[in-house]
């Protein structure tokens, strides 16, 4: 067979997970290119470059020289067009390159939403190397003061960041809570309640961005607010209020785009041998029940590069990922999610909320009301081990079986208290139930991990 | 709170300037009277004559210049015999360590005279200024939580001239201690009185070295207590490695000493305890009554049982990280330099070269030692046994634990010694990777690869790599610190022990999706 040369744009954890995969079962050329650093890097961990916790090169995964025992060349540059028709892709700097199969892995922008003076110096977002870098340059400038416009991950990780170096931080968020689109009330209100109480930041809830004023050199110099008309002064604005498919370069070339790249569940575009994934892919067809048509998290990059991986090797997989999960970090609070849990619950839904009466540890539970099964759960300052939560809620579990086993599903390290016996107390007291909480059981819990074992 | 934080900083350093410069002061004179103290019969016979010309009732300055003159008369004393053909008479002991003891006979003057006082400003002001500047801490770091800020930014733990002079300091301070004590005289002669109240001994060296050390894991432990309170996990470990340094390492030998028994840590384990099975330890235990021979059959049981027992029930972390010595202040001095250990995997490759090759030697010349006393032989294979345990103490107990071990903590990272060096760890870590019920668990697919636990992991294991593609991390090397599962930002990390069934899972499925697995292709 004729050997094909595969052509990854995007060296992120979606391009380099389908190298990966690919290379683990052929030994045809690779080539992964990226404009934005020479190796593939965590973006995750951008915030703890800022903050000092690690270098640049601490964020690498694999060793630098990792690529070339794989073989797997590397390419610097940006790549400006592709032409389907002769499959050449085109670059900012260096000469083309012939591929057979490509592989569209280009991510996300942070997004900016057309406000008057977004093009001030010390306006930016938070997505790549370069923003860390004018960010950089702007503490070498000195920012005393900066506001924050959009709730989400990526602003409470630049709120942090800033308040590292001392800045004083103004968080405005559009919605009635933080991340209130995604985090039912009592939740959101004690994220809200750690930054204001426990970091001191500036937080004005329904509060949106109108303009941007900058002083003569043309660097931010104040923010002004939609709904009370308040004129903010700062030095620093950071624009966080999501992302979008960064496929600006692809406009016009005959590949069928809406927000992102569309592509079916094998994560092919309408082009032949043209693939997308990652953060720049939208799919025709949400991947699952609840799910988005874009999804723009790590977790699922890799998945989605796991998938197509095995399918450029000829073994053609679809995109089915299984029980959803996330988890973040705010400031302190760390938090987990598995299945699904809603700022607001379906008729035929029951919620259940615990909460440490004095630290920000939490717990929350949604079930069907009639039958118990779980559906999702929320964990604040608790670790649960995703094997087990995989496994009960993939073979649709019961609420009361997760917290009468709840010793087993807890992850946190050793000596930590396990708060299994108050919160199976207060699930008892509200639902007049009968729960009885088991002591921690290795062999229950060997049961599921080994499942994975092959 | 800054200004105490500032304030402490200078106590700490004034105390610590005092400290290295009181090797020049005080004056120094030899009686004949201790000079007998010192020196044995021998030494006494050979060297009477030339002391009495050039060293005894000399006033000296400084203790350099009191041991130049006694290495002077100790060498041509020698010399002297060996022409004569005296054999029998020439002196094998080290001038080095005996100038030590006869300068502090010979101490006199401001320091001996006010030892409470420059006691006070040394120690006390190290002490106290430090706390000054840690405890602030509390209220300048905020809430519970990861304290790591700043951290590749800051001179002293980035590498920068601040570490590298600590680093030199260090050094220089072991190079003293090992080789040239009588330099540190003067710091002996403070803590004389703290050695007379526990042992009813004057203060040596080693008490110096015991004390300090003591001191100084229980000041950085407190900077532990603050650092990681959001972790119950490290603050019963830093407790609990405390409590046996003060206990076990340094008070209860000493206390044995007060009612005449053999000095003993009874948590000292071989091989990294590498002289208990020689053969002056033996004879001395043996010599010692019931205790003697408790201490004897203990030490065996420590190693032959306790140690490879425990490791399988919790891993080498029972000992690395809550019970050993080196352990505790690489967790405690170390612990802002722990992100030093380097990750490459050539440095693996080194390591598993390097430990095992001290593991070997320690079990050949602990085996040759055995032989000899066995056999009454004091040569094994033509080689000279007690050359071997020489060079061994040398070049390992001294060099690599104690010059290499610590003083490199700034730059190469706070457990060098237990990552390249210890044959303790080795042994124990044959245990832990392949029969224990020990393993860091990874939770499923919620690595963002992030790289902090491989950042901060001492032992530099690449724990990223294991976390990120779902695999469960069981490496001879881990000491079960526990710092990758505190910096985890998502929880991935947890040590635990539980059955060796499906605990070294190769080839994991990523949780979250049933298509996709790192597995070869053949077995999907
Ligand atoms: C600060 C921050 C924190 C985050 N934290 C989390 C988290 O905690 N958990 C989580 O699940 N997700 C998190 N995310 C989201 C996650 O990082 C993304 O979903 C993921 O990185 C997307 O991976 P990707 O491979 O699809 O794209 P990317 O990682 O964006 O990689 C795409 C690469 O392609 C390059 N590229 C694009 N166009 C071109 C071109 N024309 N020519 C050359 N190169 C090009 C880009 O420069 C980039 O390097 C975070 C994102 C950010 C920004
Ligand atoms: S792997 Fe984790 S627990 Fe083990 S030594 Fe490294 S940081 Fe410590
Ligand atoms: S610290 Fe946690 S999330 Fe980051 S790489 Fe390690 S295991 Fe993964």
């Amino acid at each position: 067979m004729k050997s094909s040369h595969t052509v990854i744009i995007g060296n992120g954890i979606s391009g380099v997970t389908t190298a990966r995969h690919l290379r683990k079962r052929s030994n045809d050329p690779i080539t992964i290119i990226s404009g934005e650093s020479d190796h593939f890097y965590s973006r995750t961990a951008l915030m703890y470059i800022f903050m000092g916790h690690m270098r640049y090169k601490d964020t690498k995964p694999y060793e630098d020289s990792f690529w070339k025992k794989n073989k797997i060349n590397l390419r610097k540059d940006w790549v400006t067009k592709i032409d389907f028709e002769n499959q050449l892709v085109h670059f900012h700097q260096g000469n083309p390159m012939k591929y057979d199969k490509l592989v569209l892995a280009t991510g996300s922008k942070p997004n900016k939403f057309g406000w008057t003076g977004q093009e001030s110096l010390g306006v930016q977002g938070l997505y790549s190397l370069q923003d860390l870098e004018s960010m950089e340059a702007a503490m070498k400038r000195g920012v005393k003061k900066a506001v924050i416009v959009g709730g989400g991950l990526i602003g409470v990780e630049m709120a942090e960041m800033l308040q590292s170096r001392g800045v004083e931080v103004c968080f405005l968020v559009r919605e009635s809570r933080f991340w209130g689109n995604v985090l039912p009330r009592e939740e959101a209100e004690m994220i809200g309640h750690h930054m204001v109480k426990d970091h001191h930041v500036d937080l004005r809830l329904e509060k949106n961005l109108d303009s941007i004023q900058a002083d003569e050199e043309g660097w931010v110099k104040s923010v002004k607010i939609k709904e009370t008309g308040e004129i903010i002064e700062c030095d620093f604005l950071g624009l966080t209020p999501g992302v979008s498919p960064n496929i600006d370069f692809l406009k016009d070339s005959g590949l069928d785009l809406d927000r992102g790249i569309m592509v079916n569940e094998y994560l092919e575009t309408n082009k032949e041998n043209v693939y997308a994934l990652g953060d720049c892919a939208q799919f025709l067809r949400p991947p699952g029940k609840n799910r988005r048509n874009i999804e723009q998290v790590w977790y699922t990059g890799r998945m989605m590069g796991e998938c197509l991986g095995k399918t450029l090797s000829g073994n053609k997989t679809p995109y089915k990922p299984g029980v959803w999960f996330n988890s973040a970090k705010f400031f302190d609070i760390e938090y987990q999610t598995y299945g699904w849990v809603f700022p607001r619950q379906e008729e035929d839904q029951t919620t259940f909320f615990w909460k440490h009466p004095k630290k920000d540890i939490a717990l929350r539970l949604v079930f069907k009301t009639q039958s118990n099964q779980l559906l999702g759960v929320n964990a604040f300052g608790i670790r649960l081990r995703h094997q087990l939560l995989d496994e009960i809620l993939s073979s649709k579990g019961s609420a009361r079986e997760f917290l009468r086993y709840f010793k087993d599903y807890v992850f946190d390290p050793e000596f930590f208290t396990n708060h299994g016996r108050e919160i199976v107390k207060e699930y008892n007291q509200e639902f007049e139930d009968f729960v009885e909480l088991k002591s921690k059981s290795w062999n229950r819990i060997k049961t599921v991990l080994n499942k994975n074992l092959r | 709170m800054k200004s105490i934080k500032q304030l402490g900083l200078i106590i700490f350093l004034s105390g610590l300037t005092l400290f290295t410069l009181i090797s020049f002061f005080g004056s120094f004179s030899l009686s004949q009277e201790g000079f007998e103290k010192v020196l044995t019969p021998k030494q006494i016979n050979n060297l009477q004559g030339l002391a009495s010309e050039n060293l005894l009732n000399k006033e000296y300055r400084f203790t350099w210049q009191l041991a130049s003159d006694f290495k002077m008369i100790f060498e041509e004393s020698n010399q002297n015999l060996k022409a004569e053909e005296s054999w029998s008479k020439v002196m094998y002991s080290d001038p080095n360590e005996i100038s030590g003891n006869l300068a502090k006979e010979a101490a006199f003057g401001m320091v001996k005279d006010w030892r409470w006082l420059w006691f006070f400003l040394s120690f006390g002001f190290g002490i106290i200024g430090a706390l000054m500047y840690m405890l602030p801490d509390l209220k300048l770091l905020g809430k519970p939580g990861i304290k790591n800020n700043h951290i590749y930014q800051r001179n002293v733990t980035n590498r920068g001239w601040i570490a590298w002079v600590t680093m030199f300091y260090l050094i220089g301070f072991y190079l003293l201690l090992y080789f040239f004590p009588y330099l540190l005289t003067n710091q002996i002669l403070l803590v004389d009185d703290v050695s007379l109240a526990l042992s009813g001994n004057p203060a040596s060296r080693w008490f110096l070295y015991g004390f300090m050390y003591t001191v100084i894991m229980g000041t950085m432990a407190v900077r532990m207590f603050i650092k990681y309170r959001h972790s119950p996990y490290q603050m019963v470990r830093t407790g609990v490695v405390f409590f046996f340094q003060l206990g076990f390492a340094f008070l209860i030998p000493e206390i044995l000493v007060r009612f005449n028994q053999p000095y003993m840590d009874f948590k000292n384990a071989w091989p990294l305890n590498y002289n208990f099975f020689f053969e002056w330890n033996i004879n001395n235990l043996i010599a010692n009554g019931q205790m003697g021979q408790f201490m004897l059959v203990w030490g065996i049981v420590l190693a032959a049982i306790i140690v490879p027992v425990f490791s399988y029930f919790f891993g080498k972390r029972w000992y690395c990280s809550w019970v050993c010595g080196c352990g505790g202040l690489a967790e405690t001095l170390g612990d802002p330099y722990r992100q030093h250990s380097d990750k490459s995997l050539f440095a693996w490759k080194f390591e598993r070269w390097s430990i095992h090759l001290v593991l070997v030697f320690a079990v050949v010349m602990t085996g040759a030692g055995l032989y000899a006393f066995n056999s009454g032989l004091d040569q094994v294979l033509g080689i000279g046994v007690h050359n071997i345990q020489k060079t061994y103490g040398f070049l390992i107990g001294s060099i690599f634990a104690g010059v290499i071990g610590t003083g490199f903590y700034p730059i190469f990272g706070n457990r060098v010694w237990c990552r390249f060096g210890c044959p303790l760890a080795a042994y124990m870590g044959l245990i832990q990777r392949f029969k224990s019920r020990f393993r860091i668990t990874t939770n499923g697919g919620q690595c963002i690869s992030c790289g902090n636990c491989s950042t901060y992991c001492e032992q530099g294991i690449d724990v990223r790599w294991y976390a990120q593609r779902g695999q469960n991390i069981v490496r001879s090397s881990c000491v079960g610190c526990g710092v990758c599962s505190s910096v985890c930002p998502r929880g991935v990390l947890k040590l635990e022990n539980g059955p060796e069934e499906g605990r070294i899972n190769d080839n994991p499925i990523i949780i979250g999706h049933k298509h996709a697995s790192l597995a070869k292709p053949s077995l999907d």
